[in-house]
């Protein structure tokens, strides 16, 4: 097999002193001592416990509503329905002016209603003196319903589907050329039809919420994505200021998306609070997770290629239909990379939606990508086949020099080399193509590949630092940790860019009351960060110089700072005299210096996000911008018995400069494990007849366990991307990309059947 | 409500509670000792689990008023006389975790599993079930299943596992002066794909 | 879950009484299913009495050379024991698929045999089924039946019984001891779950008062040479879709004795006769595996979701009959 050469050698990252390293996380000791403490972990005096009581009908009027059964169980406080609630003012409308208009989980006024949109929607809350009796007394509340005829099927609905329209951030279709013709043409093509079911997001901590009201003051202790998001949709749900509200969250156990938006246990908490005048916690059932916490949207998926017999693409088609629910969701940017992976002569992508009476569908890591890839690049592999032509060959017959769609510029794109990188670590060249062809023992064996894809973001961050005469340095910054490693990546750069010790930086982070940060979403979070972050080390250096510079008896008096450098706690000539960061504080007097980026002012926020977005569109209308790569694997199949195991796996990743090698690697391969599961395992079944989840539950949901997780080599090319703050491109999505299809088509070739609907259970494969 | 004494990490603590309190509740809300977590309540994930006379349990799924005079250890109570357990820090060497919700349960499980193992208990991809199974790759993964980690860090776990056994092996090795068994994880890292598979 | 009265039974005398004093209390052995259902408001006991204490937590060989397990031993130490792994490997690897080993040092051998299927229909409050609410209909008949019954199963019930214990139990001959205030009884293990017809809410040949007080298994020279194999959806921690328990015997090429016993297809373990039957003296070959697969599964009848499994089973009886051959016992 010949792989097409990497153009050019990959250029050393930008690793400084500490940026690179696998650095141990610095909340490790507190994570493995049980101290970190989640939402549902705050002990206040007088704690209350919330449950909830879902409704058994996907739409409907309530017609009656029984509490006296709940209401006398000994220690209940209050039963909280829609006949006693207090009003809540509506969801705020969804503007992109107002990013945390976004962060509504369903339009429903919960408690305010007695209108019933989908079979799981809390309609009462009880609120009692232990967990215990809160969740026994919520089992006594009788409901009935007048029902109303509902949609609830994916697939029954599916030819129903609407065009998605294009908004600022999202595009529902985009052409070039005329696809169809071209497919039509086409000597070689593929016309297939995929599907993937709902997914969902099973963090092992269930949603939960801890909130204590202080008169008109609102504490809320809530493991989330984006805090911000949190105190304003609160804000405007309960008619207070913003300011008022303070929401805590510096452990979160788990997201994958499901975090983001504001959800019912969030609010039905601060309601049961305010209602009972106590501190009140809910955690969440797994069941209440599952009904009250949107998944990810089933999809049904056209992918269509044409080639001419020298493997190059001249049509790509991807069409796709997704979910939403009538209440609230948006569209899943299934077609994303096909935008952008493949050189095609002509390009046809269109997204459609149905509108559901279920509950909202939400952000599941990689939304799109990751159901995308699955379809795109099974596909490709189906069209490498019966052009008899490697996989990878193929793709790299087809990699494109400019964004495919519209000619613009990549601003980084090594996929080439990905693919290199990986082959050679996994051993491609030992594959033999025939499907079948390979074995151990009885297990059949197959090798799959498939590209990752996944876009870079760049959001608003407001950061302070302050250096203290101590030495020490804070970063204060409201972005959020489930397990990225923020903290530390953070204090990383911090420590380079200002040359001190890493053990000298302190980050705090997963609070309102800091500067506004960016959720935690997108693979946004560690760019937009460091982003500004880098930009406030900056002005902190030259303040300090500033001050030493007033100094007669500095030896920094007259020097400019781009002759300096920053190393050994200080600032210092090259390789001459230069003065620590504590000695210059300590003559002019100053406890600390501190510096800000951004602004939480009003104004500041508006600018902020007029910034942001001017950036956003800009940077849009110049790049494309993202992460990609190469997902090897290898798959045994018992061939009595179709079950799959995934034995091996190797992924070679284009993101840019790592700032932790640990925690890198930790997420692109927390994303493989994820996307192993959703090729071979991972169903939520909704019931057609009532659109009921009828595997709420961790043991009904096969989400992966150990012995499915083989050892997973991740590696990187490093080279940085020049349009990104330290080159940095993200890394929380792009490891799941590409997996599913890495394994349909590892399947493929053990067993030479293609299974087109995920999950690849064994059923599928007898 | 019933009276329970529980021996917890060491110290005795006498509860009034009604009979349906899980293990888990009463060491969360009433003892306040929140390092163990719940992440299901139905016995499907592992994060509640707790050791009870040295034996892994789920606390999800057990009546606190059941374990009326045993002695349990969470997560709080395993490190011994200010050390950390020597798995805390191999989580922490290894990358065991991200969000931290699964590891005190991954720990916990993690010393009741290698005692086990040192007791000569199988699994059920113990090859040969009448004699000793060495502590490979594979068999970590399977004797940790009952542990999830939505975040993936699976990889992590069984390293800083098998590095424990291998650690262990090694003393054991030299404090008898002469080799019983052979080096668990470094058996462990050659597994092979076949069994991997398995 | 409802509030109930907790009461701790230090002998089995204690016991018999209080659970005949009060009806609708239950005995917990491990609570692992029982605790369960209660927090989903299935079981609503007033009155739990606690058997953990009670002295049937011991291993012992009979004097024919058989096994007598107490009801409380636990799982974990049950497939640990070594007269379980030489004698009777299948046994060990049945219980050691199942569940979690968290969930196996809970799980009583009392306990294993009684808990209930995992049937979504019969978790789910809001659904109709009759086994938890008799005459209620059955909503998975049309629904979600990937994992249900396509053996024995009727019109009212189409649920499966989920143990691997208990098929290696069917497989091996066990019997169940049980007592109640009335006496002592025994059972043979495939007589003890039962089949749906019109009743799928009677679930065993158990009377409610009655305590599980033991399993006997005879001795089995043909165990020696035994095996388990479990399919289903993820490597480990998830219930059968099929599963089965098999022992053969070969003498020159030919089945000298056999065993065979099938998880996942139906309200009980399922002891498989037909098949057993015609494998007997039968060449020890695929071929003859194969036929006796196809005939025991003739009368196998598939729902919406779950006819593959008939083809599983049949693959499954072959490769577990096959890989008894070739690579020999579990042990
Ligand atoms: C997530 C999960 C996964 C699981 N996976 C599997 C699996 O893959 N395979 C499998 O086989 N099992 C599996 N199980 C089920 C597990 O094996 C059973 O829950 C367990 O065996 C029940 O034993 P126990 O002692 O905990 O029973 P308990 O919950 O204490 O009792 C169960 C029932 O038996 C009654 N009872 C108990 N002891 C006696 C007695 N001596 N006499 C009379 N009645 C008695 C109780 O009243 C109750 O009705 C799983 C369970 C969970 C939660
Ligand atoms: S909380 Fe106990 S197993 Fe999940
Ligand atoms: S570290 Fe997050 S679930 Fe394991």
């Amino acid at each position: 097999m010949t792989l097409t050469q990497a153009q050019s050698p990959p250029r050393p990252g930008a690793s400084g002193r500490l940026v690179g390293k696998p650095i141990d996380r610095v909340d490790g000791g507190a994570k493995t001592s049980g101290a970190a403490r989640y939402a549902a972990e705050y002990p206040y005096p007088g704690l209350a416990y919330a449950a909830l009581v879902h409704s058994t009908v996907a739409r409907g009027r309530i017609t009656g509503i029984e509490t006296a059964g709940a209401a006398a169980v000994p220690g209940v406080l209050a039963v909280i329905t829609h006949e006693n609630a207090p009003a809540m003012k509506p969801a705020p409308p969804m503007s992109v002016l107002n990013l945390s208009s976004l962060a509504t989980g369903t339009r429903v006024n919960y408690l305010n209603t007695d209108e019933v949109h989908w079979n799981g929607q809390p309609v009462a809350v009880v609120v009692a003196e232990t967990q215990d009796a809160a969740l026994h007394a919520a089992t006594l509340v009788r409901v009935t319903y007048e029902e109303f005829a509902a949609t609830v099927g994916f697939t029954a609905e599916e030819p129903n589907a609407k065009p998605q329209k294009s908004d600022m951030l999202q595009s529902g279709s985009a052409s070039k050329g005329d696809a169809e013709a071209a497919l039509a043409a086409a000597p070689v093509s593929v016309d297939l039809r995929f599907t993937t079911p709902q997914h969902n997001h099973n963090a092992i901590e269930p949603h939960a919420t801890t909130a204590v009201w202080d008169g008109d003051r609102l504490t809320v202790h809530e493991g989330t994505q984006n805090v911000a998001w949190v105190r304003d949709h609160l804000a405007a749900r309960f008619g207070i200021p913003a300011g008022s509200i303070r929401v805590i969250s510096p452990y979160v156990g788990g997201a994958f998306g499901g975090k983001t938006m504001v959800w019912a246990g969030t609010i039905l908490t601060v309601l049961a609070a305010r209602v009972t005048g106590r501190p009140v916690r809910m955690m969440l059932t797994r069941e209440g997770v599952y009904r009250t916490v949107g998944g990810r949207t089933p999809s049904a998926q056209r992918v269509a290629l044409g080639a001419g017999a020298d493997g190059r693409l001249t049509s790509l088609i991807h069409t796709s239909v997704t979910q939403v629910g009538r209440v609230g969701g948006g569209p899943e940017q299934v077609t994303s990379q096909s935008r952008h992976l493949y050189d095609a002569g002509a390009i046809l992508v269109r997204q459609s939606l149905v509108e559901l009476d279920t509950l909202s569908n939400t952000i599941m890591r990689a939304p799109g990508e990751s159901i995308g890839t699955f379809a795109l690049e099974a596909a490709v592999d189906e069209l490498a086949y019966k052009l008899d032509l490697d996989p990878i060959e193929f793709r790299m017959r087809n990699e494109p020099e400019r964004n495919p769609i519209d000619g613009k510029r990549f601003a980084h794109r090594m996929l080439r080399e990905a693919y290199a990188l990986g082959a050679e670590r996994f051993g491609w060249s030992a594959r033999t193509p025939e499907p079948g062809s390979m074995r151990d023992g009885r297990w059949l064996v197959g090798m799959g590949v498939a590209s990752a894809y996944h876009p870079s973001w760049q959001l608003p961050a407001n950061v302070t630092v302050r250096l203290s005469a101590d030495g020490t340095v804070l970063v204060r910054c409201g972005f959020h940790e489930m397990g990225m490693g923020g903290a530390t990546a953070q204090a990383q750069i911090a420590a380079d860019a200002l040359g001190v010790p890493f053990e000298a930086v302190r980050v705090e982070y997963g609070d309102s009351v800091l500067p506004t940060g960016p959720g935690a979403g997108g693979s946004g979070q560690t760019a937009s960060v460091a982003a500004s972050l880098l930009t406030a080390c900056e002005k902190l250096k030259r303040s300090m110089l500033a001050l030493a510079r007033r100094s007669s008896g500095s030896p920094l008096r007259g020097r400019r700072l781009n002759g300096l450098r920053a190393r050994d706690g200080g600032l210092w000539t090259e390789p001459g005299p230069g003065e620590t960061y504590a000695a210059i504080l300590a003559r002019a007097g100053r406890p600390h210096l501190e510096v800000a980026v951004g602004s939480d002012t009003r104004v500041g926020a508006m600018v902020g996000q007029a910034r942001f977005m001017a950036k956003f569109l800009r940077d849009r209308r110049r790049w494309m911008k993202a992460a990609c790569g190469a997902q090897f694997c290898e798959v045994r199949v018992d061939p009595d018995t179709g079950e799959v195991r995934v034995s091996r796996w190797v992924g070679a990743f284009d993101v840019g400069t790592v700032i932790n090698a640990k925690t890198a690697a930790a997420q692109l391969r927390g994303g493989i494990v994820m996307g192993i599961g959703m090729a071979l395992s991972e169903e939520t079944l909704v019931d057609p007849r009532n659109g009921r989840i009828m595997n709420p539950g961790l043991g009904e949901y096969h989400v992966p366990v150990h012995a499915d997780i083989p050892p997973i080599d991740v590696c990187y090319l490093g080279d940085p991307d020049p349009t990104m703050p330290l080159g940095l491109i993200g890394v929380g999505e792009v490891g799941i990309t590409g997996v599913a299809a890495a394994i349909a088509n590892a399947v493929h070739h053990a067993t030479g059947r293609r299974v087109r609907d995920l999950p690849i259970t064994l059923d599928k494969l007898l | 409500m019933v009276d329970v004494q529980l021996r917890v990490n060491g110290t005795i603590e006498t509860l009034d509670l009604r009979p349906r309190v899980s293990l888990l509740d009463a060491l969360r809300e009433h003892l306040g000792l929140t390092g163990t977590k719940k992440g299901c309540d139905q016995g499907a994930c592992g994060a509640c689990t707790v050791l009870v006379d040295g034996e892994r349990i789920n606390s999800c799924l057990t009546l606190a008023v059941q374990y009326t005079g045993r002695s349990i250890t969470t997560i709080e109570g395993v490190a011994g006389g200010g050390e950390p357990h020597p798995l805390q820090t191999a989580f922490i060497r290894n990358d065991g975790f991200q969000c931290g919700y699964c590891t005190s349960g991954q720990i916990c499980s993690a010393i009741g599993m290698l005692a086990e193992h040192a007791a000569g208990a199988p699994s059920a991809v113990t090859e040969h079930l009448a004699s000793r199974a060495e502590l490979t790759d594979v068999e970590i993964r399977e004797r940790m299943s009952g542990n999830l980690c939505r975040c993936g860090a699976y990889n992590g776990i069984a390293d800083a596992i098998g590095e424990v056994a291998a650690a262990a092996a090694v003393q054991e090795v030299t404090e008898t002066g002469a080799v019983r068994r052979g080096s668990a994880a470094g058996a462990a890292r050659q597994a092979t794909t076949a069994e991997a598979a398995r | 879950m409802k509030d109930f009265a907790y009461v701790r039974a230090g002998d089995v005398t204690t016991a018999l009484r209080a659970i005949a004093a009060e009806p609708g209390a239950a005995f917990i052995g491990g609570g692992t299913n029982l605790v369960d259902l209660m927090r989903q408001d299935i079981e609503r006991p007033g009155t739990v009495i606690d058997i953990t204490t009670l002295p049937l937590d011991e291993i012992e060989e009979t004097a024919d050379g058989g096994v007598r397990v107490g009801a409380l031993v636990r799982n974990s130490h049950l497939a640990a024991h070594p007269l379980i792994r030489t004698r009777y490997p299948v046994l060990s690897q049945a219980i050691l698929t199942g569940a979690s080993a968290q969930l196996r040092n809970m799980a009583t051998v009392g306990g294993n045999l009684l808990q209930r299927t995992r049937c979504l229909y019969f978790y789910d409050g809001a659904a109709a089924c009759n086994k938890r609410r008799p005459g209620s209909g059955c909503d998975a008949l049309e629904g979600f039946n990937r994992n249900h019954a396509i053996l024995g199963a009727s019109d009212a019930c189409v649920a499966t019984h989920p143990s691997d214990m208990c098929v290696a139990l069917a497989a091996l001959d066990a019997t169940v001891e049980v007592e109640s205030v009335r006496g002592t009884r025994r059972i043979p293990l495939v007589d003890f779950h039962r089949l749906p017809g019109d009743t799928p809410d009677v679930e065993t040949a158990i009377a409610a008062d009655e305590l599980v007080t033991a399993v006997e298994l005879p001795a089995s020279p043909i165990a020696v040479n035994s095996r388990y194999r479990k399919v289903r959806d993820r490597a480990s921690y998830a219930f059968a879709l099929v599963s089965v328990a098999a022992a053969l015997e070969v003498r020159d090429g030919t089945v000298a004795g056999v065993r065979l016993a099938l998880g996942g297809v139906a309200a009980k373990p399922w002891r498989a006769r037909e098949a057993e039957r015609i494998l007997l003296d039968a060449p020890a070959t695929e071929e003859s595996f194969r036929r006796a697969a196809a005939a025991e599964l003739a009368s196998a009848t598939g729902l919406s979701q779950n006819a593959f499994k008939i083809e599983l089973a049949r693959r499954a009886i072959v490769a577990t009959l096959s890989r008894l051959l070739t690579d020999g016992s579990a042990a």
